[in-house]
């Protein structure tokens, strides 16, 4: 049972690091389509550190800051100047695949060879993210609802004319958002590379910072709610492994397709009624 | 100055791109050198830029109807997909029909399924509100492990080993226009769509609709235009497009599917689509500069074992570079008084 429970929040820790991050992110107002090439960067990144200083948590940690360098770039474009959010964000995943296929093959060959990369170390079955996940979305509830930060954050998202009245920054807020935004998804894919699946492949993380988006919204921008969601498809893909395992009739593709089908599903059913911020994805021009 | 400003992202996007060649040790104008020849050096190479262009330009004009709606479409790859599927599909259940019109059927066949597939993410957007740049991309996941299943499945071809479909007959495929190269007819419907496309957004009256529920939806929505409903038929017709494009490539280059089906098409035009100015004609240059840099990545990989994949980041370098100068630019004409 625990052995079980172990297993889905390990599966469902890079997705709901990035989810919670990007809770963060929509709440302060910038929608950072870009979650799936950040976490494959970091993957990339926190994979290659670790293989070569033969040390995780270094791995960890570039990984992390590889998130944050990329959320930087998604700022000075789309904070800092008022470019499309969504077209950067598509600029970035596109860049990421590009940048890590091309330095994969140019170290590892055309097809690509398999290594192993030095992993976290457990504690049983636990490995310290995915201990740290569910703490991370208590946190960030407890900074989003609790504290003037939080409120500050959540207007710059609703309404951020009332934030600049009110003698605050909203340009700051969002860089916020988006910098716990990128470095937890870099933490996500660092997590990904360095527990879940101990090396790095051609676009490993295979939609996960995607579903990561999709969980915001299935969470309705809590983070607790965000991390909930995630555990669900933690569940799904454990179960594909354990369903693989014993062999029974259900075609493997079909399950690898559960957790996007699941997610679609419950967005039609729970996407309508809860409102997403108002100000998500908008520019904000100071007012003159 | 007007011009000047037109045409500085292209050129800021083209000098930040070649950069990225130097990262990766390549020398930009070795490159340029050497990307042309693949692209355009002889009749094989033209045919290839031709045939690889297709699909983005089918695609890219796609993003143009759906993006000019108001509804961020990233989902033309799993659009194609299932464009592909559904022709795959027929042909299984169907058989090969007879007819020189077949092969086009398994083109309209394809269409319907990507506007199939990019309308329930339309419905998704406009009855449910789900946004269309999340459920598109999850779309894209599901109908790739559909066609994986499908493959590995009911559609596997069962004389061969491998998860590929049953091969459509030379008769049943899109008539050869050259004997020599692959080049068939399916390349002339990018063509012919691209002017069309102008044609019913710039001067129909859905267009315009279009256009108008894209540029201010509560403008749209005040005049009463039904603005779900132009959302619903924008993506319908955005996905028609890319299934189009399946369909392309099926019943033209592939005969058959399986996991190769489509090289990031779908993707790779969001970025063919934005740089050509989200214009139908804009957009056919540009899905012929990068569909010639896709034919031409091959003989890249003299240099340098990334090969295509240094296009994709090239490509994208240019996009965020476009972006950022346009970005820039808008920023100091607010500025100055």
């Amino acid at each position: 049972m625990i052995e079980t429970l172990a297993a889905v929040a390990m599966f469902a820790t890079p997705t709901a690091l990035a989810a919670i991050g990007e809770t963060l992110g929509q709440r302060s107002g910038v929608l950072n389509i870009g979650l799936e090439g950040t976490m494959l960067l970091s993957a990339f990144v926190a994979a290659m550190v670790a293989l070569w200083s033969g040390n995780p948590w270094l791995g960890l940690v570039s990984g992390g800051l590889a998130g944050l360098g990329l959320a930087a770039l998604v700022g000075l474009l789309c904070v800092a100047r008022d470019a499309d959010q969504v077209v950067v964000g598509t600029g970035l995943n596109l860049l990421a695949l590009g940048l890590t296929g091309a330095w994969f093959r140019s170290l590892f060959g055309q097809s690509g060879q398999l290594f192993t990369v030095p992993t976290l170390p457990k504690a049983g079955s636990w490995d310290v993210l995915s201990v740290a996940a569910p703490m991370l979305a208590l946190l960030a509830l407890w900074l989003l609802q609790r504290t003037y930060w939080g409120l500050t954050l959540r207007a710059s998202g609703e309404n951020p004319v009332a934030v600049e009245a009110a003698g605050r920054s909203v340009p700051r807020y969002r860089w916020l958002g988006l910098m716990a935004s990128g470095s937890l998804a870099g933490l996500g894919g660092a997590h990904l590379a360095l527990v879940v699946s101990g090396t790095f492949a051609e676009n490993m993380t295979s939609g996960r910072g995607f579903v990561a988006l999709a969980m915001v919204t299935f969470g309705r921008w809590s983070p607790v709610g965000a991390y909930a969601a995630c555990l669900l498809i933690g569940y799904l893909e454990s179960l594909q492994f354990s369903l693989q395992a014993s062999g029974r009739g259900v075609p493997q593709e079909l399950l690898l397709a559960l957790p996007y089908a699941a997610s679609l599903l419950a967005l039609a059913f729970v996407g309508r009624g809860v409102r997403s911020p108002a100000a998500l994805a908008t520019p904000y021009r100071r007012a003159k | 100055m007007l011009r000047l400003r037109g045409i500085a992202p292209y050129a800021v996007a083209l000098s930040a791109s070649g950069l990225l060649f130097l990262v990766f040790r390549v020398s930009p104008v070795q490159a340029a050198a050497v990307l042309a020849e693949g692209a355009a050096g002889d009749r094989f190479a033209v045919a290839r830029t031709l045939l690889k262009t297709t699909p983005l330009l089918l695609c890219g004009l796609g993003m143009v109807v759906a993006w000019r709606a108001g509804v961020y479409n990233i989902g033309g790859e799993g659009q194609l997909l299932a464009g592909a599927v559904l022709g795959a599909s027929v042909f299984q259940v169907a058989g090969a029909f007879a007819g020189a019109a077949t092969p086009w059927l398994y083109v309209l066949v394809g269409g319907l399924g990507g506007a199939l597939w990019a309308s329930i993410a339309g419905w998704l957007q406009a009855y449910r509100g789900v946004p269309a740049v999340i459920s598109t991309i999850l779309l894209n996941f599901v109908i790739l492990q559909v066609l994986l299943w499908l493959v590995n499945g009911p559609l596997q071809d069962p004389t061969l080993g491998v998860p590929l479909s049953r091969r459509l007959p030379e008769a049943a495929m899109l008539p050869r226009l050259d004997r020599q190269s692959d080049l068939h007819a399916g390349v002339l419907i990018g063509f012919l769509a691209a002017p069309a496309l102008w044609l019913v957004l710039y001067r129909t009256f859905w267009g315009l609709d279009v256009r108008f529920a894209g540029a201010n939806p509560e403008a749209a929505r005040a005049n009463r235009r039904p603005v779900r409903w132009i959302q619903l038929g924008s993506m319908a017709l955005s996905g028609f497009l890319c299934g189009t494009a399946g369909g392309v490539e099926y019943a033209g280059s592939l005969g058959q599917i399986g996991s190769g089906l489509s090289q990031n098409w779908g993707f790779l035009a969001i970025p063919v689509a934005l740089l050509g100015g989200l214009d139908p004609l804009g957009v056919v240059v540009s899905a012929l500069v990068f569909g010639g840099l896709y034919a031409g990545s091959d003989n890249l990989m003299r240099f340098t074992p990334a090969g295509s994949a240094l296009v994709t980041a090239f490509q994208a370098v240019a996009l965020l570079a476009f972006v950022a100068t346009r970005a820039e630019l808008r920023r100091r004409e607010v500025a100055a008084p």
